[in-house]
Parts: C-alpha cells; structure tokens; sequence
C-alpha cells in the first residue's frame, strides 16, 4: 500500500506535465476540444491519485517521503527532486487539485472562442506543475522551483492579452514585484543552508534548535520578505490588483485561491522557525492585520467587479498572515481551504457575470442581473455571505477561529484590526451583491438584449464551489479548534495553545463576529438598496476620503515616485554612461583597431608588398636576361656545350686528383 | 715508329680546328666541313688507339664514323639548301629563329 502511494505522489505533478508538453508542442495540430480534454483530464486524474495518497494518510497519518529523481549531489550540498506528502502537503493538493481541476472545467466555456485558447490551458498546466512542486517538495529547492514556476505561469497567464498595453504593463509589475519577494526568500534560503548544511524540511526542522535566536529571526524575516511578495500583503500587495488584468479563471486560480496562498503554506510549512523568533512572528501578525484592514477599506469604492474581488483577496490572506503572526497556523491553513472555496466561487461568478454582460466589468454599469442570471446570482449570493462570515457559511468558521485566537491569547490590537476589516469586508461584499444584482439596470441597451446564464460547463463548477463553500466550514472546522481539519493537521501545524478561556467567551465572539457581518449587510443594504443616494451623498460630503479611497491610498504613484521614476531616472543615467563613457570606450578600441588595421595595410603595400615585388621583379630580371642565353644562333650554344665539356673535364680531373 | 702522342697531337691539334671552324666561322658550309674534320680527328684518335691496343673495334668504330659523316654531309647539305632557297644567304647567324 505504501508502495502504492508513492507511486501515485510520484504521478501526481506528471499528469498535467505530460499535458503542458503535448499541448505545448502539438497544440497547433489538434483541435480545441483535445487540447481542453487533456488540460482538465489531467488535472483530474491528478485530484483522482490525491485522494488515494489522501485515503492512505488519513489512515495511517504517517508522512511519506519519496525521491523521484536524484539531482544535485556535491560536498555538502544533496538535493533531490523529492516530495514530502505529510498531512499539510495533503491539504493543499487537494486544495490546488481540486479547485483547479473546476476552475479547468470552467475555463472550457468561459475560454471558449477566444484567441489562444490552447495557449491558455499549457499555461494552466503549467501553472498546476509548477503549485504542485511547489508544495510537495521535500526541501527548499524544489519549494522555490515552484515558487518561481507559478511566479512564471502567473506573469503569462495575466499578460494573456499580450496586445493589451495594460495587461502587458501588469503582467510586468506583478513580475518586477514578485522579484523583491523572491530575493528575500532566496536569502533564507542560502542562510538556512550556511546554518544546517542541508536544505531538507525534516533535516532542517529536525536541528532547528541549534539556531541563535538572531539568526532564527533573520531567516524567518526573510522568508517573510518571499511570502509577502507573493502572497501580495503590505508594503508588495500592488500587484494584486492589477492582475486582474487576466482571464477570469486566472484570477480565480491564481490570484485567489491557490499561488498567492503559498506564503501562508510557506510560512506554516516553516513555522518551526517562525516559533523561535517572537519579533519575526510579531510582524508577521501586524502586516497580516494591517493588510486585512488597509485592503478592505480599498474594496469600499472600487467599481470594477474584479478589483474589488482582488481588495478582498489581499484582506484575506491578511487573515491567514495574521493567523500565522499569532501561531494559529491551523486556523490559517483552514481559512486558506475555506477561501479558496468561497474566493473561487466569486471569481468565477463573477466571470460568468462578465460573459453574460460581453465583458463589463464596471459595477456602475450593472444592476437587477438576479432575475436574468438566477443561478450564477444565488451562487454569487452564497460566496458573499461565506466571505462575510455569517454561519454556517465556511468563511465564518476559519475567520473566526483566527479571530477569536487573536482575542484569547490577549492580542487585542490584531482583533481590533480584524474585526473592523470583517465590518468592511461584508459591507464592500454586500455593496457588489447589491450595485450587480439588485436595483435597475444600468446596462445600455446593447449589453441589455445580450445578457444570458453561461452554459452548463460554467455553472456546474460553481455550483460545486458553492456547496463546499456551504458546508466546507462545518465539515472541515466544527466544533472550532477541534474540528477534522485540526486533528488531521496536528502533527504537523502545532496544535492551538490552550487557553483558559471558557465556552461562553467563545460563543460570544462568534455572535460577535455575526453581528459584525451584519452590520456590514445591514450598512450595505440601506445605502445602496433602500436610500441609494446616501451613498453618493456620503460619497460627496467625505470627498476628500473617498477620492482617497478611490485612488488606492495613491501607493501606486508613491511607489512610482519613490522607487519607479528614480530607478527610471538611474536607468536613463546608466543609459547614458553606457551610449557615452562605455560605448565611447568600445568606439576607441574600435577606432584604434581601425588605425591598426590602416597602418597594417600601409606596411603591407609599402614594405611586404615591396619585398614581393623585389622578388618578382628580380625574377622577372632574370627572366628577361637569362632568355637572352637562348639566342638561337647555332654557334652560341656550340661554344656553351664546349664550355661545358671544358668544365665537366676540369671537375672529372680535380675529383680524380682528389 | 711514331709514338701515340704524335698522333693523339695530330688529332688534338685537328679537333680543335673543327672546333674553332664550329665556333667561329659564319658561313654555313664552312661550319659543316669543320664538323668533318672534328669527326675525322675522332677517327684518327681511334685508329690510333686501336693499333696501340691491339684491337680492332677501334677501326671498326672508324669505318663507321666515316659511313655515318657520309650521311651527315648529304643531310646536313640538304638541309642548308632548304634554308637557302628562304633566306637567299648561308650567314649561320642568320639562322636563329628558333629563339625564344
């Protein structure tokens, strides 16, 4: 059986391997419908081998370890392309399996009839290898061979319009950024290889004690550098938002619920480290609840349908980091799981709210779609109230969980942040519930006659996010801190520390928590269902606030200033040391071979020529008195010959005398 | 008895006057007439010998020589009576066209 199962963890990233090099290669040769079936064909038996190594964990709990291909072996140095599958690994495959494996089947219809649709699913396919590596591998390494692999799939599935100049300028920034992360990140791991002398998890967790605690906190500081990077939390979360640039179904998998969550899975994975620096752990905790909030009061005024989904994603993983800051790394795995469901789910709601409207995606321009797109409408209707965190929705339970560690274990600051972030986000949730699907329409008449429900192959995917997003709390989590999820993943995430508060204080902040998301609907409703021109109102008396808000906090043009331009500036700089001062040096060996080459050529016509020439001349001399020898007369080559004779006798006697 | 030196100087002294003739003389019947005479000093050398050594191939060789001058004389006049009918002149130096 466990022969079995590391053939099938062997198997698992090879599916949609094979898929990425037969559509890659031969995509142009076969028709749309092969190329899809292979892309989401893959991914399945991917999902399919992932429960039979999930089965096997759950049964025996034990971590399988298995190298699959012997790498990199030298000195000290040993890396393998080896996979670790312990209990977190299982929960992320089948996070990243399962959920891509819908959003695969639900590209088919939205990806359908667009240009570069083969192109589209080698992307994804890559994009699954590259998550796969990334939480299955055994040791650093192939952790940042994936890191960097999704940082690629990432870059060309948002420039998938390449013609588009924003796409292509976001695709860029996302890059640029992920860039900073990834130094940190490769920081660590050269710090955790010059301390351990290995770079496999178990080795390196195994000696983790030896660690000063300085050392321990600047490698986790610097994991934290990669981890912010990707998982787009504060001061790196620019890029986020502009990502959405993409297809839907990128954003949905890329951007919500699987690649961004690797900084939480990284540092949950480390948390050993993590546990040993209270200051690392500290900021962790504060760019996690500064995030959460400073993101969400973002969503309030966007108007982009996708924007506002991309706010919210970035608030969230500020819940997973803030889970992560305060040691609650089940509850963060958990809210991890439960978002990607409901995160997911929006996305791809919202994908098909834009396919039914030809691609809007301006909430002004929407409105009183519940009749007209039912089913992605409820559907739409059930992510809202998960993210919001009303129960039994799935987002209540992880939210509240990581909430309600927050206040047990006395960080008050860190609830105060998540709580006000919870108002904004079922308040910024309800608000596009409301301004897509309720009211008039605000179609013009075009858009209007064209709105239709997508197809099957759209809303069934939905419909399975939507029930896990229904249940997935109450299977996963419940009863809080003693669900499944936290025995299965308490050998390897910590089990939450206890704490002496009772169940009353715990029911009180879950009703805590309800009320707050209601709160947030109850705003919602009132502004932008009973009174809407409240809000505009609101809008025009806080202008200076909302123009604010509005404009993002104008990070993007602080960060223009105060790292684009410069580093701009510097580029035009070395630009012009390198057309003047670098070039110049160039053009001067250049024109100095010239003036060699010149005076070459001067010394071969004037001295080697020359000497050609007095050796042909000479010949030509002899040539020319030398035929005078042959005169033709007769009498002349008599006297030679007897010459000769004379000659030939004179030697003949002088070797006989000899 | 006349010692073979007289004779060897007899012939020396008749070779080179054909020789001189060869070399010197310009008309073209002259110069064949002193390739006779270097030819018999040839002939009288080897009569010479022969008789010194008391050896007939010697005279042999002669009795050749003298068959093969016959036949040189009758070529080598047939030739200068072709050259003459060109060039109206029996000038060796004349006779130089097969120059460069």
């Amino acid at each position: 059986m466990s022969d079995l199962t590391d053939l099938l963890i062997k198997l698992i990233p090879i599916f949609p391997l094979l898929a990425v090099i037969s559509n890659g290669l031969l995509g142009g040769r076969y028709s749309h419908d092969v190329a899809h079936r292979l892309a989401w064909g893959s991914v399945g038996l991917s999902f399919l081998c992932t429960i039979g190594v999930f089965t096997d964990i759950l049964r025996t709990g034990a971590a399988h370890e298995v190298i699959a291909y012997q790498w990199i072996f030298g000195g000290d140095l040993t890396i393998n392309l080896a996979y670790l599958v312990d209990p977190l690994t299982c929960v992320m495959l089948l996070v990243v399996t399962g959920v891509g494996f819908l959003i695969h089947v639900y590209s088919v219809g939205y990806m359908h009839g667009e240009a570069g649709f083969t192109r589209f699913f080698t992307y994804m396919n890559l994009f699954m290898v590259a998550m796969l590596l990334l939480v299955m591998g055994n040791n650093y390494v192939v952790l940042f061979i994936g890191w960097e692999g999704v940082g690629l799939c990432s870059y060309l599935l948002i420039g998938y319009y390449y013609e588009k100049v924003s796409a292509a300028k976001a695709a860029t920034k996302a890059f640029v950024v992920n860039r900073i992360g990834d130094a940190g990140f490769l920081l660590a791991i050269f710090l955790v290889f010059v301390n351990f002398k290995t770079l496999d998890y178990t080795k390196v967790f195994a000696q983790v004690g030896q660690l000063s605690p300085e050392m321990a906190t600047a490698i986790a500081l610097c994991l934290l550098v990669g981890a912010i990077g990707k998982s787009a939390q504060l001061p790196l979360y620019t890029w986020l938002p502009d990502a959405m640039e993409g297809p839907t179904p990128v954003s949905a998998l890329i951007h919500a619920a699987t690649m961004v969550t690797a900084g939480v899975y990284m540092i949950v994975r480390n948390h050993a480290i993590f546990d040993l620096s209270p200051t690392a752990m500290g900021i962790v905790g504060m760019i996690g609840g500064c995030t959460a909030l400073f993101a969400a009061t973002i969503g309030l005024v966007q108007t982009d349908i996708k924007r506002v989904l991309a706010y919210s994603t970035v608030s969230q993983l500020g819940y997973m980091f803030l889970g992560c800051g305060i040691g609650a790394y089940t509850a963060a795995i958990f809210h991890l799981m439960t978002h990607s469901f409901f995160k997911a789910l929006l996305f791809l709601s919202a994908g098909s709210v834009i396919h039914a409207l030809s691609g809007e995606q301006d909430i002004r321009k929407m409105g009183g779609l519940s009749k007209k797109i039912p089913w992605t409408y409820r559907l739409f209707l059930i992510g809202t109230i998960a993210i919001a965190g009303l129960p039994p929705f799935a987002g209540f339970w992880s939210k509240d969980e990581i909430m309600a560690h927050a206040f047990t274990h006395h960080h008050y600051l860190l609830y105060g942040m998540a709580a006000i972030g919870a108002l904004l986000t079922s308040f910024y949730m309800f608000r596009l519930t409301y301004l897509t699907f309720y009211g008039s329409s605000r179609m013009d008449h075009h858009t209007k006659e064209h709105v239709h429900e997508s197809p099957m192959v759209m809303v069934g995917p939905l419909m399975a996010l939507g029930l896990l997003s229904l249940v997935g709390g109450l299977i996963l989590g419940f009863p809080p801190e003693h669900g499944w999820l936290h025995k299965f993943l308490g050998p390897v995430a910590g089990i939450a520390g206890e704490h002496e508060a009772g169940a009353g204080l715990v029911f009180l902040l879950m009703g805590a928590a309800t009320a707050i998301a209601l709160v947030g609907w109850g705003l919602a409703h009132v502004l932008y269902s009973v009174r809407p021109a409240t809000a505009d109102g609101w809008a025009a008396k806080f202008s200076g606030a909302y123009t604010t808000l509005l404009n993002k906090y104008y990070v993007d043009e602080l960060y223009d200033f105060l790292f684009v331009e410069p580093i701009k500036r510097w580029g035009e700089l070395l630009d012009w040391f390198d057309r003047t001062v670098v070039d110049g040096m160039v053009r001067g060996v250049g024109q100095l071979a010239d003036w060699g080459s010149a005076g070459s050529t001067w010394f071969e016509k004037h001295a080697i020529y020359a000497g050609l020439n007095v050796i042909g001349y000479g010949n030509h001399l002899a040539a020319r008195e030398g035929r005078k020898m042959q005169s033709g007369m007769v009498q002349h080559y008599a006297a030679i010959i007897v010459a000769g004779l004379f000659l030939l006798a004179l030697v003949v006697q002088i070797v006989i005398q000899m | 008895m006349i010692p073979l030196s007289a004779y060897v100087a007899v012939s020396a002294v008749l070779f080179i006057t054909g020789l001189l003739g060869v070399l010197i003389r310009r008309n073209f019947i002259i110069v064949l007439m002193a390739v006779e005479i270097m030819l018999n000093a040839a002939n009288i050398n080897l009569v010479a010998f022969s008789h010194y050594l008391e050896s007939m191939a010697g005279q042999l060789v002669a009795l050749f020589i003298i068959a093969i001058a016959a036949g040189e004389a009758a070529v080598g006049l047939a030739i200068i009576i072709v050259v003459f009918r060109g060039k109206i002149s029996t000038n060796v130096d004349e006779m130089n066209l097969l120059k460069w």
